[in-house]
């Protein structure tokens, strides 16, 4: 015990310069792909044809492979058609693109789950079906999808760990860089398990807390 | 002979006394209808009975037999029915599965047997044609009469009715009844809580009225429901005359 | 390298990735039993360790999962090979997911149902198997599929522990072809086949054997 409180102390600046890196990609990953996240629910639930049929390409395709698969995409790929990208770009691009597809469908949930009867009363005050969609259905739906986000950040910060596999100086990578030197493998991974654990659990009660904050009442 | 005997039940959530002392007997073959406003505890006095609900104080009896107390409460629930406002028929199950698992599982018939005495039974409430349709796919008198069918394949010596027909279509709502006062004619001991004071006068022995978690008069339909002895009774006969 | 060679060796690849995917499954899907069990009908001190576990679990990352057992056991003495370091921490990790969905479809069988089977005498057990269960069972059958395709999508991961899987042989094919462009994109085809089969079979299976009132509710979670 002594040992390990040791090591999680020498190790402890070197994971906090990796946490930097995590939340880095976790929250821009989650910025962007909530943009993407927006457009592509829409359009896979407002969509013609053509946007309608690409955006569900998209996300089925996402989400049928696995993230790590797209990162050796950007990362050790893409260079051959000439684009090279930087570790931190290339992860926080993959896990943007990622992230969005699933945003995508979180959102497009709680379109569905917001009353057709909202879309009907819109419509029939005189609203264009744009105007219905951002005005109404939108901000309803928004809100319905909070939950989802709490999750879908978790996912992100556990899953932004396969940047280390990539090089990015993240928590994962710092953890096995001391580990490297000292030989405290459990020690070492160990401590970087309870500080995501810790991690995870601020965000959990962070995100409960906006919930309640914004909870439509009645809702 | 009583089959049935309650004898100062009480029940309490929380701070709220719902069940304040109640007590009465039923006959073998006697159909009673408890009548009485929203929220007045008839229901929770239903499944005090079968202990779906624990009492916290009072004696019941079944055909003597002291349920209150009883380490294994299932043992008496096999002898009394009990028929569900909301149905709650096995959503999993086929009709004739419904009716079969009962005298299958818990009183371990044969599956012949079973099928048998679930067969007879849905024939009891007509529904026999329907025996291999799953509840999603009836409407809600036939759920209720599977759910009665279900209750008497047990061949219970008492059954308890909550609001049979409070969660039908208006159109729905004599073929369940029909069928009651049927199993009322072939001399099943029945107790009923129910707003059909029609189907009360029709079919009732006696009937109960409760307030508050109390008994405020019973008797036979023609007094109560024509000269009530009490001025609850009245209003609330009043009241639901009217709303009607 | 020509092309039926990586097609071969890309082809044992993804048996591996399979055989991680199935048998860490099924590990998981027991440990989710017990958990789910302890979770609703266990008593206070089983709810708590239960909801730790779980807790715990669904916050730490499954590569950190695999690093603790695969580097950091050894210093206890305890060795597992990549490929069982890999499975276990896919395993552990999905029990964790696993457990909550038993949990919300055995709480998802309505009050109604279990009033009803104990009014026709059943006891506790009795309720449980002949009622409950075959209900949670089809509340579970699509979250579990879409956990099922989570699982297989996360063996890329032992990549990162050396096992041979659908990954690592691409990444092997790679470094001798200088191809990685054609060779990942074929990978992730393979990924997005086995995943989109899955679904399309189970939607299949499961409409084939719905029954009316339990529709196949093809949600992903
Ligand atoms: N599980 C419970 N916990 C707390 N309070 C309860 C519970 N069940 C019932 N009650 C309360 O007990 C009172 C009596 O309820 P009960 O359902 O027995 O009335 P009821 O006479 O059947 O009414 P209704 O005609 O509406 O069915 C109500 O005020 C109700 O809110
Ligand atoms: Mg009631």
């Amino acid at each position: 015990m002594i040992n390990f409180i040791n090591v999680f102390v020498n190790a402890f600046p070197f994971l906090m310069n990796g946490l930097v890196f995590t939340m880095e990609l976790a929250l821009s990953s989650i910025a962007i792909g909530f943009v993407i996240g927006i457009i592509v629910g829409i359009s896979r639930s407002y969509g013609k044809r053509f946007s309608y049929t690409l955006s569900t390409i998209f996300v089925e395709v996402i989400r049928g492979t696995p993230l790590l698969v797209q990162l050796f995409i950007f990362y050790f790929a893409f260079p051959q058609i000439g684009i090279s990208l930087s570790p931190i770009t290339a992860s926080i691009i993959s896990f943007s693109i990622n992230s969005g597809a699933y945003q995508a469908e979180y959102i497009r949930g709680a379109i569905q789950s917001v009353d057709t009867g909202q879309m009907k009363a819109a419509l029939s005050i005189g609203m264009t079906k744009w105007q219905a969609i951002m005005r109404i259905v939108m901000p309803q739906a928004l809100i319905k999808v909070i939950p989802s986000w709490t999750n879908e950040f978790v996912y992100l910060i556990k899953y932004t760990s396969v940047a280390y596999l990539v090089g990015v100086p993240e928590l994962m990578a710092e953890g096995e860089f001391v580990a490297s030197r000292n030989f405290e493998f459990m020690n070492v991974f160990l401590s970087v398990a309870i500080i995501y654990l810790a991690i995870v659990m601020i965000i959990t009660w962070g995100f409960s807390r906006i919930e309640k904050m914004v909870r439509m009442p009645g809702v | 002979m009583k089959v049935l005997e309650i004898k100062n039940l009480k029940k309490r959530y929380g701070e709220k006394e719902i069940i304040k002392g109640i007590s009465f007997e039923m006959e073998k073959g006697e159909t009673v209808v408890v009548i009485g406003p929203s929220g007045t505890g008839k229901s929770t006095m239903l499944m005090c009975i079968n202990r779906l609900t624990e009492p916290d104080a009072g004696e019941i009896y079944l055909n003597g037999k002291q349920i209150t107390g009883s380490k294994h409460p299932e043992v008496f629930r096999q002898k009394i029915g009990m028929v569900f406002q909301e149905f709650n028929l096995f959503n999993h199950l086929t009709v004739l599965n419904n009716v079969m698992i009962g005298p299958m599982r818990v009183k371990k018939f044969s599956r012949e047997k079973a099928e048998n005495v679930a067969k007879e039974n849905l024939k009891r409430v007509g529904l026999e044609l329907q025996m291999h349709a799953y509840p999603a796919q009836l409407s809600g008198g036939q759920k209720q009469r599977v759910g009665i069918a279900r209750a008497l394949a047990m061949e219970p010596d008492l059954i308890l009715f909550d609001e049979p027909t409070s969660a039908l279509d208006p159109e729905l709502v004599g073929e369940v009844l029909e069928v009651i006062k049927k199993l009322a004619k072939e001399g099943m001991t029945m107790l009923i809580v129910t707003h059909e004071i029609g189907f009360a006068k029709d079919v009732a022995d006696r009937i109960i009225f409760m307030e508050n978690g109390e008994i405020i008069e019973e008797g036979i339909p023609s007094v109560m429901l024509n000269s009530p002895s009490q001025e609850r009774t009245r209003q609330f006969l009043a009241k639901f005359m009217e709303g009607r | 390298m020509d092309f039926l060679s990586t097609l071969k060796v890309l082809l044992d690849g993804t048996i591996v990735t399979v055989e991680l995917t199935v048998t860490s499954f099924i590990i998981a899907f027991s440990m989710a039993i017990v958990v789910s069990l302890a979770q609703v009908y266990g008593n206070t001190p089983l709810k708590v360790i239960a909801t730790i576990y779980e807790r715990i679990l669904r916050s730490i990352p499954l590569l950190v999962v695999m690093f603790i057992l695969f580097f950091g056991l050894p210093s206890f003495g305890i060795r597992f090979d990549p490929f069982t370091a890999a499975i276990l921490s896919l395993g552990l990790c999905s029990s964790a997911y696993q457990s909550q969905i038993f949990r919300g479809a055995i709480l998802s069988v309505p009050k109604g149902q279990i009033l009803a089977a104990q009014s026709i005498g059943m006891n506790g057990r009795q309720t449980f198997f002949h009622i409950t269960l075959p209900q949670a069972l089809r509340f579970a059958v699509a979250p579990l599929t879409n956990e099922f395709t989570i699982v297989l999508k996360d063996t890329s991961f032992a990549y990162a522990l050396g096992v041979t899987e659908l990954l690592r042989e691409g990444t092997y094919i790679v470094s001798t072809t200088y191809e990685p462009l054609l060779i990942y994109l074929f990978c992730a085809a393979i990924y997005f086949t086995v995943t989109f089969s899955t679904n399309t079979v189970v939607k299949r299976v499961e409409k084939k054997f719905a029954l009316p009132g339990f529709e196949f509710r093809g949600e992903r979670a």
